[in-house]
């Protein structure tokens, strides 16, 4: 047994202890699923092979979907699950990350009281990691898309800027063109101009055979919201800066909460709550909120799942990835249920990352 | 042992790159039957002249069985994960110019840049229930070109010929391809993006990192005097 897989060992004896059920998941997972899950972007990580009958598969990149698969099944409220095994990402260098290695999770589905359940599965992952030398750090997307949806603005362009809260570029460009700024809205108002000069009728007739799936009607229905849109007046600049210091946001947890809160900003509110609440139940786990890192970005860039709560513990070695990560991920069960959901949070740790460095003390 | 030189075995771009090579002060020429594979480099000792399709070069530059060859930059960067790592760029050859581009419907009239396909994505995905279906054989590039542009809800699906027909045949909605002049396109009823292109191609002469180099320094010095080109520092260093 290798250092790694006695750390997994123990980690998964941990989880067993706080009362997870050990659950096992295949290696070989349905792509399609994946793919409608995380896009296209997925087949740049994962690795890709076919079955005869089963079409494309994927060696599972991870455990989160097939344990929620697992639970929404046959799973009984509330379910606390550990698992332990491989998983396998792609790496375009030669010498790149790591293509294969374990990771050991901790999922809790429960539809009550979610900051006990967020402050649960934070604090167990500290005493878990309590040995190692390790600087957690917190975040929520929830306040972020409290803000978003808290924007004076459209509903279209709300749900336009929701679609890239984990896209920080995109995000940013976005919000640049609706606040009337920058080179795409140059680009848009160009194409308003364009799609204005003439009844979107003949546009459509004029540009010449209508090839492809994507109907005339579909053609006229966005010009006419292209055009609605240019009637929205831009997002005003103070909310954008606004926006923009929350996102650069990071302080200790409760003096980020104290600073969010002089923002006076109402549509926050019910989510600086959802943050005050979990941070009174970690105190009460255990965890001090008062030094507890706060970054309101963290968990933007990961893969896009989580909606709430995201944490992870890091070492000072850049060249090793975080040795854990989770957060809540209560959309992306609605999504795999089909309709039924089940609020959700959990997180992993890298055993391997641990071994490294503890060979290196 | 011999400096290993590989070029396109067939057409145009054979013949460009004989050119090429002719006007840089080398002259490369087919020996034996007109169909038979075989060439050489006159005038010159320790170089051996390899015709290859020029879509097989990049992956025989990666594996270092040639030193140097020729090939589009599309295909390199395309073929090669991690491409610069593999390869270096010797010189830009001034011809065999492709644009790697994305192309939907003219009759798309609400639609311009990459802004606008992304939006179309996310609206399609909702009415069709399935994402938005971009035809392409160069997978890597594209992706990497669509998700630093921040497009979502979109699928590439496999296409090795007849790109430009997939939209009319409704295997796709949208298309990534090369395109000189954009005829075929045209003739299509597609048309092309505004943002700048996934990527500018050029025929290019690249210098295989991972080749054995050992005997061949002097020839390598020799060769790209004689070119009148410069080495890289950086490949200096390695060979």
């Amino acid at each position: 047994m290798t250092r790694a897989e006695a750390i997994a060992a123990e980690l998964l004896a941990g989880m067993q202890g706080a009362g997870a059920q050990p659950v096992a998941a295949d290696i070989l997972q349905p792509a399609e699923t994946l793919l409608d899950l995380y896009g296209e972007d997925i087949r740049a990580r994962a690795y890709v092979t076919h079955d005869p009958a089963l079409g494309e598969m994927m060696l599972r990149p991870d455990f989160t979907v097939p344990v929620v698969q697992a639970h929404m099944r046959d799973g009984a409220e509330p379910a606390r699950y550990c698992y332990s095994g491989p998983v396998f990402r792609k790496q375009e260098r030669a010498a790149g990350r790591a293509r294969e290695y374990l990771q050991v999770g901790y999922e809790v589905f429960a539809r009550n009281d979610p900051a006990r359940a967020d402050a649960e599965v934070f604090a167990l992952f500290a005493r878990l990691l309590a040995g190692h030398d390790l600087r957690p750090v917190t975040g929520d997307i929830g306040i972020l898309k409290a803000a978003v949806l808290g924007l004076e603005t459209s509903a279209r362009r709300k749900a336009a800027l929701m679609r890239h809260i984990w896209r920080p570029k995109r995000f940013r460009a976005l919000l640049e063109r609706m606040g009337g700024h920058g080179p795409l809205a140059d680009a848009r108002a160009e194409l308003v101009a364009q799609l204005r000069a003439s009844p979107a009728q003949s546009q459509v007739q004029e540009a010449g055979q209508m090839v492809g799936l994507r109907s005339e009607e579909e053609i006229r229905a966005r010009i006419a919201s292209l055009l609605e849109d240019a009637e929205t007046p831009a997002i005003p600049r103070e909310q954008v800066l606004a926006l923009e210091g929350l996102l650069s946001l990071a302080a200790p947890a409760r003096q980020g909460l104290a600073e969010m809160r002089a923002q006076n900003w109402a549509a926050l509110t019910p989510a600086l709550d959802r943050l005050e609440a979990r941070l009174d139940a970690l105190d009460e786990a255990g965890i001090d909120s008062t030094s507890l890192p706060f970054e309101a970005s963290f968990g933007r860039t990961t893969m896009e799942y989580y909606d709430g709560f995201v944490f992870g513990f890091v070492s000072a070695r850049d060249d090793l990835p975080p040795v854990a990560s989770g957060g809540r991920y209560d959309a992306l069960t609605a999504v795999l249920g089909q309709g039924r959901a089940i609020p959700a949070v959990g997180g992993v740790i890298r055993p391997e990352t641990l071994a490294a460095l503890e060979a290196a003390r | 042992m011999s400096l290993k030189l590989g070029v396109p075995s067939k057409g145009r771009l054979m013949e460009k790159t004989f050119d090429w090579f002719a006007e840089h002060g080398l002259t490369l020429r087919r020996t034996g039957e007109a169909r038979e594979y075989a060439g050489a480099v006159v005038g010159m000792d320790g170089v051996e002249l390899v015709l290859l399709s020029a879509s097989e070069i990049p992956r025989e530059l990666a594996a270092g069985r040639i030193h140097l060859g020729v090939t589009g930059s599309d295909l390199v960067r395309e073929e090669l994960s991690d491409w610069a790592a593999q390869v270096v760029e010797l010189a830009p050859m001034g011809f065999g110019h492709a644009d790697l581009i994305v192309a939907v419907p003219k009759a798309w009239v609400d639609v311009e840049t990459l802004d606008d396909l992304d939006a179309v994505a996310s609206a399609f995905r909702a009415r069709h229930g399935f994402r938005l279906r971009i035809a392409t054989k160069y997978h890597r590039l594209v992706r990497d070109y669509l998700r630093a542009h921040g497009v979502s809800d979109y699928q590439l699906v496999d296409s090795q010929g007849a790109t430009e027909g997939t939209v009319k045949n409704l295997t796709a909605e949208a298309i990534a391809d090369i395109t000189s002049t954009g005829e075929t396109l045209r003739a299509n009823h597609l048309k092309i993006l505004r943002d700048p292109p996934v990527h500018c191609s050029q025929a290019t002469l690249f210098a295989a990192r991972g080749a054995d180099w050992a005997d061949e320094r002097d020839v390598l010095r020799g060769l790209v005097a004689r070119l009148g080109l410069a080495l890289p520092a950086e490949l200096l260093r390695e060979v």
